[in-house]
């Protein structure tokens, strides 16, 4: 058979096309200062950083995330009042603040979830959920897509998410499955296991490989993916952390009590006092360095360049078939004025 | 005096109030309205800084360099000395018909530092007799860079963060050293590309001016370019830090530089330097050229700034102009905000229609050929096919031959067999008198056996065996 003309291939725009070379250098020229001018720029323009914490009430989200930041961000529900009713499906708060260390400003958001999980019928109940977190990917298409455009486009989108898991000791639940399933494929997922003082260590590494297996075997990607790690120095670092540490067992607590001459945060029991920054106790400390110290910055690129980009093709791909998106949502935004 | 303690005390207080009240207020203003809590103790995000430039390491950074300026105006060697290493670029000549830019990539590393440096050269610059054309392919180059970045970012399926930019970070425009002003093509160039790129203009060749000509030369160009209404680049004045040596530096322009690719012995060091009867110009020295300010400012400062400038504001000023040329619209004509989306829609659907014309036009061709196609081979068939009716043919006939010719074997055999059997009753009758008779009959029948063997072996059909 015959074969056919290949379509003529595209020229390309530019007129030659460049050829590397690597040029030996001899003396310092200054190139590495590029660091130094990134650096300053990053500092004077201040960081965003969105996190959710989900979970059913009582496992001490707020308070985790108090401990986390070290300040006040998230206000802890006093449980509900007889007066106030239960809400009937899932209520999305997001509280925003500014905080500082080192020169460095950041703008936080914590996104909490009062309802998740806390109805008779739970059915569906990560749905507003979803769609909270895709309309913050569709706030930031619009504007990223305007014509006229801003020089910074606000970043709302979920950074991270942090789903409490019961430490029942025995395995999940169907509804942390079923959650875990439909979000991590349009956000970054990290399990953790709260209120963790209620288990032994043995419990808890037991408790901690069947939750690891029963996540693999579901086919959940959580937080590191397996797909993104970038290089072999990546690869090992996140493995160790995916084999061994993840779902950080936590103890969360903004009380400090004198433990051997040093104030420390903890919580106080008639048998001891349960030290949050021990690593003997627990794995709070992993869990604030793996987020904050090492991963922030990785945690919002995965964001920006991958579930981001997923939603945007998506969404220009379909043939304007999709409803528009409902301006009237449960949201509250609350900046605590 | 105790109440004047606390008098003081008292103002002392309000007055740390109130400076608190402005900065806490100050804060907010800055913060968009959200609240700034005290942190109860150490988080750790101070690290964030390092770890976006730790990723950006990983990625490596790009630098792209654009030169503009006569053949001969020492671009090549400037950029060789302000990188310190020889770049491979071969010398042009004066009688090109037109502007070309000639791009080359290059990766260079310093400490853990990864640059892809891109130098472009603009060749047969100002050569020409007639120079309307000289700048338009420069104009046309820098807008193929943006248009490509621009592509990307339109892509559906785009992948930004691992796109190479070729986009123009600075464009150094190299000014004769005459002494006296700007000639007209640098005017009408600079002005053509201000709103396109960052220009930093510098005097080539420096060492033909003398210090108080040189002075007199920046200010003319300087005057010049402002009442003309060219917006060069002026390095950034609002971090404190580097605003005061960047004043200082936007005073300086344009730069007056020297390069030289060769080195000189200066004391007990070799340092690059031009050397003539009279002297010495040593380049990296202040007091003979300002080679030492470019490079602190090109590279050692503002480069960041460079590439910050492009990007947010050159970039999308092309992006704006060029989206509203397709089409696009943030009002619609009824002064409704028109969705970028729904553009994008009737547009996709237009391409939609344009692909299926292509492919509908494709699958005729493919139709077409698999017709002519197989024509040829149905006509070969039929060739096939009569040549092999042929040859049949042409084998009954010979068939037909042998079986006549057989035949007529046959029936030569059968009267032979018939001879032979009434020899033989004749034989069996008289016992005496036929011992001659048989004999000769015998020869006779040898005689004939031996010619029907001969014509047989002729014929190769038959064999008679004998008796």
């Amino acid at each position: 058979m015959s074969e056919l003309v290949p379509e003529p291939r595209q020229k390309p725009v530019v007129p030659m096309k460049p050829v590397g070379i690597n040029a030996n250098l001899l003396g310092y020229i200054g190139i590495d200062t590029i660091i130094e001018q990134m650096r300053k720029k990053t500092m004077k323009t201040g960081f965003d950083f969105n996190i959710m914490v989900v979970g059913q009430s009582g496992l001490g989200k707020s308070t985790l995330v108090n401990t986390l930041f070290k300040s006040q961000v998230s206000r802890k529900s006093s449980g509900w009042n007889r007066e106030e009713k239960i809400p009937k499906t899932v209520e999305i708060k997001a509280i925003g603040h500014v905080i500082e260390e080192g020169g460095v400003k950041m703008k936080l958001t914590v996104i909490d979830t009062p309802g998740f999980g806390d109805q008779i019928n739970n059915e569906n109940c990560w749905e507003p959920i979803e769609k909270y977190i895709n309309e913050q990917y569709e706030k930031f298409l619009k504007e990223e897509v305007n014509i006229a455009r801003k020089k910074r486009i606000p970043d709302t989108r979920v950074h991270c998410c942090l789903y409490f898991i019961s430490p029942t000791g025995h395995s999940l639940r169907p509804l942390d499955l079923e959650f875990m399933k439909h979000l991590s494929k349009v956000v970054n997922i990290i399990p953790v296991i709260a209120k963790a003082d209620t288990m032994t260590l043995e419990e808890k590494t037991e408790f901690k490989q069947r939750v690891r297996k029963e996540l693999e075997v579901n086919g959940i990607e959580f937080y590191p993916q397996k797909e993104f790690d970038e290089d072999l120095e990546d690869k090992t670092e996140n493995d160790k952390i995916r084999q061994e540490s993840m779902p950080f067992a936590v103890v969360g607590s903004d009380k400090e009590y004198q433990v051997n001459g040093k104030r420390v945060l903890g919580r106080k029991t008639p048998w001891g006092i349960i030290e949050v920054e021990n690593l003997t106790h627990c794995e709070f400390a992993l869990l604030r360095d793996f987020v904050i110290r090492t991963h922030l910055q990785d945690l919002k690129e995965v964001t920006h360049n991958i579930h981001y980009e997923t939603y945007r093709a998506k969404r220009l791909n379909d043939n304007g078939g999709l409803p528009p998106m409902t301006v009237e949502t449960e949201e509250n935004h609350e900046s605590n004025l | 005096e105790q109440t004047n303690c606390d008098l003081f005390s008292v103002y002392g207080f309000h007055l740390g109030l109130f400076t608190l009240f402005r900065s806490y207020s100050f804060l907010q203003n800055k913060n968009d309205g959200y609240r700034t809590l005290p942190l109860s103790g150490h988080v750790g995000f101070g690290s964030l800084p390092d770890q976006l430039v730790k990723k950006s390491i990983k990625q490596g950074f790009c630098f792209n360099i654009l030169c503009i300026g006569e053949t001969g105006s020492g671009k090549s060697t400037l950029i060789n000395s302000l990188f310190n290493t020889t770049f491979d670029d071969p010398v042009s000549s004066h009688f090109l018909p037109s502007v070309k830019l000639r791009a080359q990539t290059y990766e260079l590393q310093e400490a853990n530092v990864l640059l892809k440096l891109t130098i472009v050269n603009t060749v047969g610059f100002g050569d020409q007799i007639n120079k309307e054309n000289s700048y338009q392919p420069i104009v046309d180059y820098i807008d193929a860079q943006f248009e490509a970045y621009l592509q990307e970012e339109l892509k559906i399926k785009r992948s930004l963060f691992s796109y190479h930019d070729t986009r123009i970070h600075v464009c150094l425009y190299f000014i004769s050293p005459t002494g006296h002003s700007l000639k007209t093509l640098d005017l009408l160039a600079m002005k053509s590309l201000d709103s396109k790129v960052n220009i930093i203009p510098i005097i080539g060749k420096a060492d033909s001016i003398s210090k108080t000509e040189l002075q007199k030369f920046k200010n003319k160009i300087m005057s010049e370019l402002v009442s003309n209404g060219v917006q060069i680049y002026q390095f950034p004045t609002d971090d404190e830090t580097i605003s005061k040596i960047n004043t200082i530096m936007n005073g300086h322009l344009p730069f007056a530089v020297v390069g030289s690719t060769e080195e000189v012995r200066i004391g007990n060091k070799m340092v690059r330097a031009r050397q003539y009867p009279w002297g010495i110009v040593q380049v990296e020295n202040e007091n003979h050229c300002d080679f030492v300010k470019l490079r602190e400012m090109l590279i050692c400062t503002n480069m960041e700034d460079l590439r910050e400038q492009t990007h947010a504001r050159h970039y999308e000023l092309y992006r704006r102009c060029r989206l509203e040329e397709m089409g696009f619209r943030d009002i619609g004509p009824e002064n409704k905000p028109v969705s970028l989306q729904e553009a994008y829609e009737a547009k996709r659907h237009e391409f939609y229609l344009e692909l299926q014309r292509k492919e509908e036009e494709m699958r005729q061709q493919f139709v077409q050929r698999v017709k002519e196609k197989e024509a040829i081979l149905k006509e070969a068939e039929q060739k096939v096919h009569a040549k092999f009716e042929e040859r049949m043919l042409a084998l009954q006939e010979v068939k037909l031959k042998l079986e006549k010719k057989k035949k007529v074997l046959e029936d030569e055999i059968a009267m032979f067999v018939e001879k032979k059997a009434n020899a033989e009753v004749l034989q069996s009758q008289p016992s005496v008198s036929t011992p001659l008779l048989s004999l000769k009959k015998d020869k006779d029948r040898k005689k004939y056996v031996l010619m029907l063997v001969i014509r047989g072996s002729k014929k190769k059909f038959l064999h008679i065996s004998l008796l």
